[in-house]
């Protein structure tokens, strides 16, 4: 199997799924000729021409709204933000359009589209290229809302995705996408959407994470592991439904969970994981449930001090996961 | 002191950089943002300028190789020299971690070794804790501090599973909490108690009377009281109180104080029981590999008639009475200085071969000090082979919280008047202590004609399996 990069993965996702369907196509700016931005659409308009590769204007309303139409005569469009940041002028299109086609024609119309957007920051992509959005749309029924965190997830589920019948917001983080390596195989596979993912056996504490800081609890997993500290790692997957199931399993494995995320703590994803915890298994908790995500102030800032407060990593990650470890 | 030159920052989202060429050689002079390298990325080509005017000392990184952002590419002595400079860091972030990292470890070892100490001095008392009511004097203060602690969810759902005293429990927590590990690590060790079972065993018992499988989890006050001075006389001998003693004396105090003890019994006819047994035990023995005793009969009658009347099976909850669904008989077993109860559990869902095979494991289980907290907790009614000492007649203690303990006597031939005739039979008594405030003698005297028909009962026709 080759080792490829998380950005790998997904222009490889999309290659392949539009050489096997023709419904498939691409839109965004910047994705044609200049291969993207971060360089996930590189080589496709080479491949299946500017008709299915399509150059669009800064109108991120259009390029949602455009595939909306185009998913609900039966085609897959694969609609890119920019960065996840340029979603709110498509957040119409998205929440009342794309969300509600199948409820509100009663099962006769789909909106089989893919928004995939780069989200988060440590990136110095300051206020307008950093932000993490997924927290506004994980409360919108007839979304599915999808991170992945390692490249063969990000293979697997973007397929998956591309192939839905129902509309699929695929955020992926920036940062992770030459930082992640892993293996992914060459053949096709798709992986569900709505399972999460145990990506480390441990017994002393669970930590719940998505994205990059997934990849922070890793590496602070292996490093508590010398202090004979032995971390659960659920990686969610999905964020929207969320595997409550696997959640719940998780959780009770332990009964000390930490939540991480890079998005702003109130309202975020991790809130409703503590909810669901506490509905469904109080008796096995032995400590509060703790949440470390990003700070509550508007935006990330671009001063590298700043950014770097703002930001997690490893060590903050570890010094919570080993407070709550000696709770 | 030479500067170290890093790869740089070159683009949002870039991680890593290949140096294509060196604009330097070792011993070149630079300026302050003369180029020095040319570097590729995924994104840019770029050139990477000095940061500081000097000699280049030393290239790290050779042409052609790819480096994460933020490793040393080259040395730069400066100008003027020797000055002490920090690590000049274009990639901010990346310089920082490493450098944090490096005080992590010395961090975690500390950590570790106060865990594992902390562990270590809690292991031993945490065990004995767990079996010695009132551990005395000098842990009242402790003891006191305790009582305010707060369990979480999880350590009092499985305190009250398995019947553990949290107040006797020393937790390895923050601020000593009690952890789930803790209550978890008391479970799993009750069933390796080995060389230290007598310390670690909650579950022991003097010959007349039964312990409950719960030594722990009651009021230790009564016997707190009783510590009073008796004077020993030269020549007598003292013999220091061991732990598994201490827990026979309170749960014994304990059971005699709270439980109003009121006593019965009926003798029973078993000659058919003794014929049949004999007829069928050699056999069974080679079948099944089990010593066919008496024992199994006596405790199916018995389940049998608790499924008759339910009340026997019970226990006093101060203002209500709760009536178990599950029978787990507790029975015991002798060792050369303590008598522990092991429990069989669901003996109503059993065969005379089912009990038969569960007496045996217990009972070597027992003998190997192999018994878990799970294989003593959870009785509902006691059946005390007494009969296995010779005793003819005994009143047992009430195996508290159950509601009523009944002792299997001695079988001995007896001449018996039948129809006005005097016959030799085989005869045994069942003696019954009830907890009075649960139990009158009515459904007691009833529950024991009940085993006593069943027991009469037994004969050829009579289901082994």
């Amino acid at each position: 199997m080759a080792v490829i990069s998380f950005i790998d993965a997904i222009t490889m996702a999309m290659r392949e799924e539009m050489r096997r369907d023709p419904g498939v196509f691409v839109l965004g700016e910047d994705v044609g000729v200049r291969g993207g931005v971060f360089r996930a659409t590189v080589g496709l308009i080479e491949e299946f021409g500017e008709e299915r590769v399509i150059d669009t204007p800064l109108a991120e309303s259009a390029i949602v709204g455009v595939g909306i139409g185009a998913a609900a005569y039966g085609m897959r469009p694969i609609a890119e933000i920019q960065f996840a940041d340029f979603i709110m002028p498509a957040v119409n299109q998205i929440v009342s359009e794309a969300a509600k086609m199948r409820y509100r024609s009663n099962g006769d119309w789909t909106c089989p589209i893919t928004i995939r957007a780069p989200f988060g920051g440590g990136v110095h992509g300051a206020l307008y290229h950093s932000q993490s959005v997924e927290a506004m749309f994980t409360n919108v029924p007839g979304l599915k809302v999808v991170a992945p965190s390692t490249p063969y997830d990000a293979k697997g589920l973007l397929k998956a995705a591309i192939r839905d019948n129902d509309p699929v917001l695929f955020f992926e983080h920036k940062r992770c996408y030459r930082l992640i390596k892993g293996e992914v195989p060459e053949e096709d596979y798709v992986l569900p959407i709505g399972k999460a993912d145990v990506k480390r056996e441990g017994t002393d504490i669970t930590v719940i994470s998505y994205g990059l800081t997934l990849h922070f609890c890793l590496q602070a997993a292996e490093k508590l592991a010398q202090e004979g500290i032995s971390a659960h790692v659920l990686d969610l997957r999905t964020l929207y439904p969320l595997d409550k199931e696997a959640i719940v399993e998780a959780a009770s494995k332990t009964g000390k969970v930490l939540i991480v995320h890079e998005d702003n703590k109130e309202g975020g994803v991790g809130g409703e994981v503590a909810a669901i915890i506490a509905e469904h298994c109080l008796f096995d908790l032995d400590a509060p449930i703790k949440r470390l995500c990003g700070p509550d102030v508007p935006a990330m800032p671009y001063s590298p001090p700043m950014e770097k407060y703002f930001m997690l990593n490893p060590d903050k990650v570890l010094e919570a996961m080993r407070d709550l470890a000696h709770f | 002191m030479a500067t170290k030159v890093l790869m740089p920052q070159l683009g949002e989202s870039v991680t890593e950089g290949t140096i294509t060429k060196w604009l330097v050689k070792v011993g070149d002079q630079v300026k302050k943002y003369d180029p020095l390298a040319e570097v590729s990325t995924d994104k840019v080509n770029a050139e990477v300028p000095s940061t500081v005017a000097g000699r280049v000392t030393e290239i790290v990184v050779p042409e052609g190789d790819t480096v994460a952002i933020g490793t040393l590419i080259l040395y730069i002595e400066e100008e003027g020299g020797g000055a002490d400079q920090p690590e000049n860091t274009p990639a901010v972030n990346s310089a920082d971690t490493s450098q944090q990292a490096k005080t992590v470890p010395a961090q975690a070892a500390e950590g570790r070794a106060a865990v594992s100490a902390n562990l270590a001095a809690n292991a031993a008392p945490a065990a004995a804790g767990q079996a010695v009511s009132g551990v005395g004097p000098d842990t009242n203060g402790q003891q006191a501090q305790r009582g305010k602690q707060r369990f979480s969810p999880a350590v009092m759902r499985l305190a009250q599973e398995h019947g553990i005293d949290l107040s006797r429990v020393q937790g390895t927590g923050m601020e000593g909490r009690v952890t789930r590990k803790d209550i978890q690590a008391i479970i799993d060790n009750g069933g390796q108690p080995a060389a230290a079972a007598p310390e670690a065993a909650p579950v022991v018992n003097t010959p007349v009377g039964v312990p409950a499988s719960a030594a722990v989890g009651q009021s230790p006050q009564p016997v707190q009281a009783a510590a009073r001075e008796v004077p020993a006389a030269a020549g007598d001998q003292i013999i220091p109180v061991t732990p598994i003693r201490k827990t026979i004396a309170n749960r014994m105090v304990q059971s005699k104080h709270e439980a109003p003890h009121a006593w019965t019994m009926v003798e029973v006819d078993v000659t058919k029981l003794v014929a049949f047994r004999n007829q069928v035990k050699d056999e069974f023995k080679r079948k099944e590999g089990v010593n066919l005793t008496f024992l199994p009969f006596f405790i199916k009658a018995v389940v049998e008639a608790l499924k008759e009347y339910p009340m026997i099976n019970s226990t006093w909850a101060g203002d209500k009475i709760i009536v178990k669904k599950n029978i787990n008989i507790s029975i015991a077993v002798a060792t050369e200085d303590a008598l522990f109860v092991p429990v069989i559990k669901d003996a109503d869902q059993k065969s005379i071969l089912g009990i038969a095979k569960s007496i045996e494991d217990l009972a070597a289980k027992t003998r190997a000090g192999k018994l878990s907290v799970d294989d003593m907790s959870g009785g509902t009614f006691t059946v005390n082979n007494t009969g296995s000492f010779g005793s003819v007649l005994s009143m047992p203690i009430i195996n508290s919280p159950q509601a009523a303990i009944l002792s299997v006597e001695s079988i001995v031939k007896r001449p018996v008047v039948i129809d006005d005739m005097i016959a030799v039979r085989s005869m045994v008594n069942l003696c019954l202590s009830l907890d009075h405030r649960v139990l009158d003698g009515l459904v007691c005297g009833r529950f024991l004609q009940s085993v006593k028909q069943k027991l009469e009962a037994i004969g050829p026709d009579t289901k082994l399996y």
